[in-house]
Formats: structure tokens, C-alpha cells, sequence
């Protein structure tokens, strides 16, 4: 960092009264507390309609015939709308991206129009007056159905007999990719150990707690569509409804008011959202779409449905030399639009073994399609898989040969001088500090303690086992994630600052908040840089009219990305102000600052004038200005990342538990986290993404699971059946940080929240097995359910 | 075939403000509040009371206003997150939440401000057992509770040494 520092006058994290590394409280979370939130439910617009769909409820089945006519004389009913007629207002998408080579996928449409692929594909809109009337229509439909067999196992997606899902594909491999560096089979030849595994990631989903919803309004007389989406890239949004509802993009406003959890959920585009949108075209009138749970299960995207072979070659002394995996995954009928469904896989071969200086590495990742519910980018995108699998196969390399788990990743972590550097897949490694985060854990989980006190306890037959698990994690991605595969999601994003003439700050920008904090974290950086208190700054998010253009919240970029765009506008609506004061107070621009909401002497920091005075001479006296000169009090800047495709950042978890060898259940007894995302802007914040997304990482671990039928029935579509972790399952988490800032930005932040999640499974996995050890159990399929555990110990 | 619904008289005091509608009797309680009454504090997130996102109070006791219809509370008196909210009567509780950053997306947060209002007035030392405990009807993707159960601890502490 020094380096950077010395480099740039006024550095950000040099500022005086900055708020850079304190954890200041959200303004933005009061009006949540006072249950006086705006989420997408509860807009209501006058005229405004209610919509609610007819889903598939087979898996794989032909539209033979759909009879609406009792439907449309149902109470209430304003319209009732099949795939044909939706297809003739809303065109058709492929999910697909050039710079994912020979991925393909089928065109989908807003409504099914020939068949349904999987359960709960929307078929039937019908729009009422209220969402129960439009229900109650439903069942008035007279739908005929020829059912087709269903592809539902992905492990016979490929066999020569199972059906196509899309003969026009001519089969069921969406994408297939492999990579082979180094020399592979020279180093399992000559290999003292070779380990071979199979892991199973189960397939899961995010469960927001708010569903999906979008309220959309067409106004004829302006030929504009306004529509409030629950949303994580509004911008995004708008260029796709323009796009397939062949509007100007302009005339296309997305807003999106708070959102009820997100968590990659809703970064994708849904079928439902687009018939919505194109049914408020259709009628010009107000229509609201508020997934129910069932739906939500059904046709939320889904992940992580995985089977990975693995193989790790490791020599007596515990020198890692080759790693081999072979993926197959499952992703649903269709690829999803835009970001399509390769990202995992690709994210699995990209990253495996990323942390360890072995460069022997061969993958093999096939995509198939399957009729379920289209799997596509979820909080930490393939983390947790290859996180799992990575340091699965270290501690299937250090039990082979007797050598203590932390040992061998110490004699195998890249080390934290080598950068920068490259993974064995040709990624830039900036600077990473493995090593560093490693020993930190380590004193925190007080781990030569824990091996005795588990000792002692295997001695009263009390099972208890340690977990580590290292990893990487992609945070502040550029456009190398999708920009340059045809993707219109912006990779940029920038700020803009206003002084209003009573010397408050108004802030708009192009990420958005869901509740991590990034309104809070746009505002501490803003405040920083221009030298103001957080009371004065208002942050607009989430309304693509107002804000600059730009990519929304995900991937970990609001902080890094966000919040670089909100420094160097601070800093340059900061000379602006600063050039103002000093033809007003006939001084050196040089010799002032702005501190605390006040010009100030650079020297003394004596207090000249209060920046509500700057307002009123620009705002309302500009006349005792020179007649010459013309204040600007509004600036925008942008940033994207550009010496690295995207900030890598590390970490590692461990944790220590409890296993009733009679029930199957585990108790958490200590977790901890040691987590480098560079410069940690508000360490309450990272600490609570942290935290969160761990317990997200646990649910898939330990409970979620999306259970189907050998038909495609999906099995567990309630929370009653399908389970989330509650509080009290759950561990307290001890978080430490080591701070290694990119030196792509001023402000040297990179992404923390999806590592959380990355990492939780492999460790609550890791220590799972180091308990079952002495029973001769291990489990390698998630969720390590009582069931499995019981199961792998042959108790039952 | 028709689906025409008669509808019936419901007399409730929601927030101290006598209510008189005629509502459908398969209409539930948080329905009732968002849709009819506007209170859109009181969230729906399972629709089969697993959650609590939509807890409000029917005489002083907490319920999923998914699981109770609207019609049930003829008679009784509804309080929501507004209503406790605006009295200040949970204004060291909401604090606290904000102060440790106990909420992150926010849908579940009137939910849990409710139920540990409940558990304080049953409970004024609660372990973090017990607040863990009595938070687990109340679902939340966001935080992973830590935060939650620590704001309520300290809430604890707090009225306990007024």
C-alpha cells in the first residue's frame, strides 16, 4: 500500500476525521426497524391489476390444448393470456455468452408456447383485480397435457438412450470444458499417494425471504414503461425488458426500493417478470406479479447440484503435486438469461487448487440439461463446490499420510511473498496473504488445544472434530465475467455528487443495496473523501432515470468498485468546493481543505467558513462572484477495475464440533473466520457479511436440499420441508482480518460478501470427517444430514 | 360456475384505531393489514407460518398473521410493527438492532423486534440459549442471528439495571 499512497496526493485513507475502518451503524436501516420499508410488494398503483400464472405441473409435457373461456368470465378477471399471444409482445431468449465457447442453450419464452420443461414453468397469465381472484381463475383453465418422459438424473443426461430435452440441440450437454496445466500424468506416475474421491454438492437455493416481485406500469401517452422490480441490477433489467419488448431503452425505468434478500437470486431474469412487464404493456395499465413459496421454490433459480470426481497425488512429505477433477452438473432445462448457467462449472475450473503452488491441474466440467428448475448463480457461484473439493482432497492428501491438516496446508499455501503470481489456470494473483489469515486462525481457534481436548474426548467415546478450510474468492469483477461475452451488464459504475445550497451531500449511484450495506458504504467513502459528517450525506439508489449507469450489486462489487467511484467524486467535488472558497476568501486553493463540514486552513485546521455558505454564494449570490467564473457543485466519477479482471481475495475458516454418534447431529462448539478483503471500509459490515453468508454456507452444508422425483416432481416446496438454518442451530463466529489492499483502487477494497459462504461447507465437512475418523466414517455428500452421518458410521 | 364471495362484518382495533370493514372470511390477518389497512410493516415470506415474517400481536400475544384469518380478530386488539414502533415502546430494542447492525436486508426485522419484545417481557435475563431458542420461529437469511441475539442481550442488560 505505501507504494500506491506516496504516490497519490491526498490519499483517501490519510484524510482527516475519515470514516474508512470504522464501523459506523447504517443510516439507512431505521426505516427498516420502524416497518417503514418500500419493498416491491407493497407499492400499489392506482388501476393497478394483479397477475398470477398457471404453471406447468409436470416436468416434461406438450401443450396439446388450453381452454380459457370459463377462466375469462371469472370475477374479477381483466385478462387471461397463453405463450402464443405472449410470444407475439415478448421475444423469445437464448442464455448464451460468446466467451463461454459452444455453450448452447434453447430459445425460452415468457410463457411456455409448445411445451413445459420443467414444474413450475409458467404457462397461463391471468390477470384480475385481486391476486385471489386471478387464483381462483386458474383453476377455471382447461389445460390438456401429453406428458413426455422426464431427464431428471444428470448422471444418464449424456447415455444415448435418455430423451432430448431439445432435439434441436442434438443432445443434452449445455457446455463442456476442459483445462490440463502442467504435467498431470507425469506427476501422478512418479506420485507417492494417490487419493480418489467423489463429492456431491446437493442442489439448493436461496430462499429470500421476500419473494420475487415486480409492479410494472405502461403509459401509453409517453409510449414508457415504469417498472419497481425487487432487483439487484436495474440497470441491467432495463436493457433486457427494452430489449425483448422492443422498446428505447430509455423509456424503460427500472426502480427498485428496498429488496428482502437477494443473494444472486435475483440478478437473473425471470419468465413471470418479463409477462408481467409485457401484460402492463398489453394492457396499459398497472400489473403486479408477488411470487408465492411454492413458487418461489419452483422456479427461483436453483445450484450446486454437482457430482465431482477427484484425484490428488501427494508425495510422504506431504508435497501436493497434482490435483485432477472431473464436474458434472445438472442446470435445468435452459441456461439462464443473461448470465447463463456454465458461470459454476466454469468458476470450479477456473479455481480449484487456486490457493496451493501445485501446478499439475487437469479439469473436466460438463453442463447438462436436465427437466427441473434452471440452476443458475448463487451467493459465492462455485465456491462452495470447489472450495469443498480442494480441501476435501488436502485432507484426503494429509490423512492419507499421517500429516496434521494445518501442517500440510502450511507446506502447501502459495507463499505470501511469491505475489503476484497465477493460479494454475493462468489468474493473477495480486496479493494474497494465506499464511498470514492461516496463523492468525489458528491462535484464534487456540488449535493445539482443541487436538487435545478432542483427544480426551474420543477417550470418553465423545466425538469431536476440527475443520480448516483455506480459500479464494473472485470479488470486484470487470468485464472479463460478462461485458465480454455480449452480456449489457456494466462492469463500471460511478457516483454522483451534488452540494445543495444548505450544504448537505446528495449521493446517486449505480450499485445497489439489499442490505449488506452499501448505501452506508458509498456514504462513509463519499464523506471521507469530501470531508463532511455521514448526517449530510443522502445516498439514491436502485433508479435507472436518476443514477449513473451501471452494474448494481453482486459478484462483491459494491464495496470495491461502489465505493472507489464514491472517492474520486468526493475528491473532485471536493476541489470544486475547495476552488470556490478560495476565490472567496482570496487565497491558495492549496492552503484549504474541507473538514467536518467546514472550509479549513490546510496549516491549523482552523475553521473559515461553513460549507452552507459555499451554497448560498453559488446557489443564490453567484453575482459576488467573478463575472469570469462558474461553480460546479455536482460531479460524477466512475471506476471500473482495470489492471486485474477481477480482485481475488482470501481467507480460511475452521471450526470445532461435536458429533452424537447416536442421533447423527452435530453441535458447533467454536467457529472462526480470517478474512482479507483489503481495506475494510466499516468492519461491523464485513463482519457481518461474514457471518451471514457462513450461515448461508451452512444451510447448504447441513439441511437444504431441493428433493426431486424420478419424474421431476419437485418433492419439499415449503418451509416446512425444505430446511433453513435457525438461530438455534447456529454458532457464534469469531471473525479476524488481515488487510491486503489492491492497489487497482485508492481505496484498496476488494469484495466480502460471498467468501462466507464459499468457505463454510468445506470446513463444517473437513471436521465432520476428522470426528468420524476413528469410526472409519466420512461423508462426502452434501447436506451431511443425522441420516448421512449415522449412515457413513454404519449405524444404520 | 361462479366464485363470488360473501363477505362479512369485521370490527377490530388495529394500532389503537377502531376498524369496521367488510372483508372475504377467507381473507388472513396479514392480508387484511397490507391490503386492506395499507400497514405494510407485516411481512408474508411462507404463507404457512413457518417463518414470522408477518408476526403481529392479537391481544398481546404474538401470532403468524398468515395462519390466523382476519376474521378471527373480530373483537380483538391487533398491534403491528407501526404501532409499537410509533408508541416507543420498543425504541431501545430498535437501537440496539441498529447500533449492532442486527438486521441486513430488513423483511424478517419486524418479525424479530415482536417476538423479542415477547421475550423480554417473559424473560428479563435470557442466555443467549434461551434468546436462540426463542428467536427460531423467526427466519433470517441475512445476519446468521449472531447480531440479533447480541442486540437482544444487550437490550436485556440494559432494562435490567433501569
Amino acid at each position: 500500500m505505501p507504494e500506491l499512497k506516496s504516490m497519490i496526493k491526498d490519499h483517501i485513507l490519510d484524510r482527516p476525521n475519515s470514516y474508512i475502518g470504522r464501523s459506523v451503524p447504517r443510516p439507512n436501516a431505521k426505516r427498516l426497524l420502524a416497518g417503514r420499508g418500500t419493498f416491491t410488494d407493497d407499492i400499489n398503483l392506482p388501476r393497478q391489476t394483479h397477475v398470477a400464472f398457471l404453471r406447468s405441473t409436470y416436468a416434461h409435457a406438450e401443450i396439446v390444448s388450453i381452454d380459457v373461456s370459463a377462466a375469462k368470465e371469472s370475477p374479477g378477471v381483466v385478462a387471461v393470456v397463453t405463450g402464443i399471444e405472449m410470444a407475439k409482445i415478448c421475444s423469445p431468449w437464448v442464455g448464451v455468452l460468446s466467451h463461454l465457447e459452444g455453450l448452447k442453450s434453447a430459445p425460452q419464452h415468457a410463457l411456455a408456447v409448445k411445451k413445459a420443461s420443467w414444474q413450475g414453468e409458467p404457462v397461463v397469465a391471468i390477470v384480475a383485480n385481486s391476486r385471489a381472484q386471478a387464483e381462483d381463475a386458474i383453476e377455471l383453465i382447461d389445460i390438456e397435457w401429453k406428458e413426455l418422459p422426464a431427464v431428471t438424473d444428470m448422471e444418464t443426461a449424456l447415455d444415448e438412450n435418455t430423451p432430448l430435452i431439445h432435439p434441436e440441440l442434438g443432445d443434452n450437454l449445455s457446455w463442456q470444458r476442459d483445462f490440463d496445466g502442467g504435467d498431470v500424468d507425469a506427476a501422478f506416475a512418479k506420485a507417492d499417494n494417490v487419493i480418489e474421491e467423489t463429492y456431491i454438492s446437493n442442489r439448493h437455493t436461496g430462499v429470500c425471504l421476500e419473494a420475487r416481485g415486480i409492479v410494472a406500469d405502461y403509459n401509453p401517452g409517453e409510449d414508457e414503461l415504469t417498472i419497481y422490480h425487487s432487483t439487484q441490477t436495474p440497470h441491467m433489467m432495463q436493457s433486457l425488458f427494452a430489449k425483448h419488448l422492443d422498446i428505447e431503452e430509455h423509456k424503460v425505468r427500472v426502480i427498485c426500493k428496498d429488496v428482502g434478500g437477494s443473494y444472486g437470486i435475483k440478478v437473473h431474469s425471470y419468465p413471470d417478470e418479463y409477462a408481467t412487464v409485457a401484460l402492463a404493456y398489453m394492457l396499459k395499465r398497472p400489473v403486479k406479479f408477488t411470487a408465492d413459496r411454492l413458487e418461489s421454490f419452483t422456479t427461483d433459480i436453483h445450484a450446486r447440484d454437482h457430482i465431482i470426481k477427484t484425484k490428488v497425488a501427494v508425495s510422504n512429505q506431504g508435497e501436493i503435486q497434482a490435483f485432477e477433477i472431473d464436474d458434472l452438473t445438472g442446470i435445468g432445462p435452459y441456461s439462464v438469461y443473461p448470465r447463463t448457467s456454465g458461470i459454476e462449472a466454469n468458476q470450479v475450473v477456473n479455481l480449484t487448487g487456486g490457493q496451493y503452488t501445485n501446478l499439475n491441474y487437469r479439469a473436466r466440467a460438463r453442463v447438462v440439461l436436465q427437466n427441473k428448475t434452471p440452476m443458475c448463480q448463487y451467493r459465492a457461484v462455485g465456491h462452495p463446490i470447489l472450495t469443498m473439493i480442494t480441501e476435501g482432497m488436502v485432507d484426503d492428501a494429509a490423512r492419507k499420510i499421517g500429516m496434521d491438516p494445518v501442517e500440510i496446508r502450511r507446506k502447501n499455501l502459495i507463499p505470501d511473498d511469491a505475489y503476484p503470481c497465477k493460479s494454475p489456470t493462468g489468474l493473477p494473483f495480486e496479493n494474497l496473504s494465506h499464511h498470514e489469515s492461516l496463523e492468525k486462525l489458528v491462535k484464534m481457534l487456540d488449535y493445539d488445544a482443541l487436538r487435545k481436548d478432542q483427544s480426551k474426548a474420543r477417550k470418553k467415546g465423545i466425538y469431536r472434530g476440527i475443520g480448516v478450510a483455506t480459500f479464494i474468492e473472485v470479488t470486484n469483477p470487470g468485464p472479463a465475467f460478462y461485458g465480454v461475452g455480449g452480456a449489457s451488464i456494466s462492469a463500471q459504475d460511478g457516483a454522483t455528487m451534488r452540494l445543495d445550497a444548505k450544504g448537505n451531500v446528495i449521493i446517486e449511484t449505480g450499485v445497489t443495496e439489499q442490505g449488506q450495506g452499501a448505501e452506508a458504504v458509498v456514504a462513509q467513502c463519499a464523506a471521507s473523501a469530501l470531508g463532511v459528517t455521514m448526517d449530510k450525506i443522502k445516498v439514491i439508489t436502485g433508479d435507472t432515470d436518476i443514477t449513473p449507469y451501471g452494474g448494481g450489486t453482486w459478484g462483491s462489487r459494491a464495496a470495491g468498485i461502489g465505493g472507489e467511484a464514491a472517492v474520486q467524486a468526493g475528491k473532485a467535488l471536493r476541489d470544486n468546493i475547495v476552488e470556490v472558497a478560495s476565490i472567496m476568501l482570496q487565497c491558495d486553493p492549496s492552503t484549504l481543505d474541507i473538514r467536518d463540514n467546514n472550509i479549513v486552513d490546510v496549516s491549523d485546521g482552523n475553521e473559515r467558513m461553513p460549507l452552507s455558505e459555499i451554497g448560498r454564494v453559488c446557489y443564490y449570490r453567484p453575482d459576488t462572484l467573478p463575472k469570469d467564473y462558474q461553480s460546479e457543485l455536482v460531479v460524477t466519477r466512475h471506476y471500473v477495475p482495470k489492471k486485474f479482471p477481477f480482485a481475488f481475495t482470501n481467507g480460511v475458516q475452521g471450526c470445532y464440533l461435536e458429533v452424537d454418534i447416536n442421533t447423527g447431529f452435530i453441535k458447533f462448539k467454536k467457529y472462526a473466520v480470517v478474512e482479507d478483503c483489503g481495506t475494510v471500509i466499516n468492519p461491523m459490515l464485513v463482519d457481518e457479511q461474514v457471518r451471514g453468508g457462513v450461515i448461508q454456507g451452512l444451510g447448504g452444508a447441513l439441511y437444504e436440499e431441493c428433493l426431486y422425483s424420478p419424474e421431476g416432481q419437485f418433492l419439499n416446496g415449503t418451509m416446512a420441508d425444505y430446511l433453513v438454518p435457525m438461530a438455534v442451530e447456529m454458532p457464534d463466529i469469531e471473525v479476524g482480518h488481515v488487510e491486503s489492499p489492491t492497489l487497482d483502487s485508492e481505496l484498496g477494497a476488494k469484495g466480502a460478501g460471498e467468501a462466507g459462504t464459499g468457505g463454510a461447507p468445506a470446513t463444517v465437512m473437513n471436521a465432520i470427517n476428522d470426528a468420524l475418523y476413528p469410526l472409519g466414517g466420512k461423508v462426502t455428500a452434501q447436506p451431511f444430514t443425522p441420516e448421512r452421518i449415522l449412515a457413513a458410521i454404519g449405524a444404520i | 360456475m361462479s366464485n363470488k364471495i360473501e363477505q362479512v362484518q369485521l370490527d377490530v382495533d388495529v394500532n389503537g384505531e377502531k376498524i369496521s370493514r367488510m372483508i372475504e372470511p377467507r381473507l388472513s390477518l396479514v392480508d387484511f393489514l397490507r391490503n386492506e389497512l395499507e400497514l405494510t410493516g407485516s411481512h408474508v415470506g411462507c404463507e404457512h407460518g413457518v417463518c414470522g415474517a408477518c408476526t403481529v400481536l392479537v391481544d398481546g400475544v404474538i401470532v403468524r398473521g398468515c395462519l390466523m384469518l382476519a376474521i378471527q380478530t373480530n373483537g380483538a386488539e391487533v398491534m403491528t410493527i407501526e404501532g409499537q414502533s410509533d408508541s416507543g415502546a420498543i425504541t431501545d430494542l430498535q437501537e440496539a438492532f441498529h447500533e449492532r447492525n442486527a438486521l441486513q436486508c430488513g423483511f424478517c426485522t419486524p418479525g424479530m423486534l415482536l417476538t423479542s419484545t415477547e421475550l423480554l417481557q417473559k424473560k428479563s435475563d435470557p442466555s443467549r440459549e434461551e434468546i436462540r431458542e426463542y428467536l427460531s420461529g423467526n427466519y433470517c437469511r441475512c445476519t446468521g442471528y449472531e447480531a440479533i441475539v447480541d442486540a437482544v442481550e444487550a437490550v436485556a442488560a440494559v432494562r435490567r439495571d433501569v
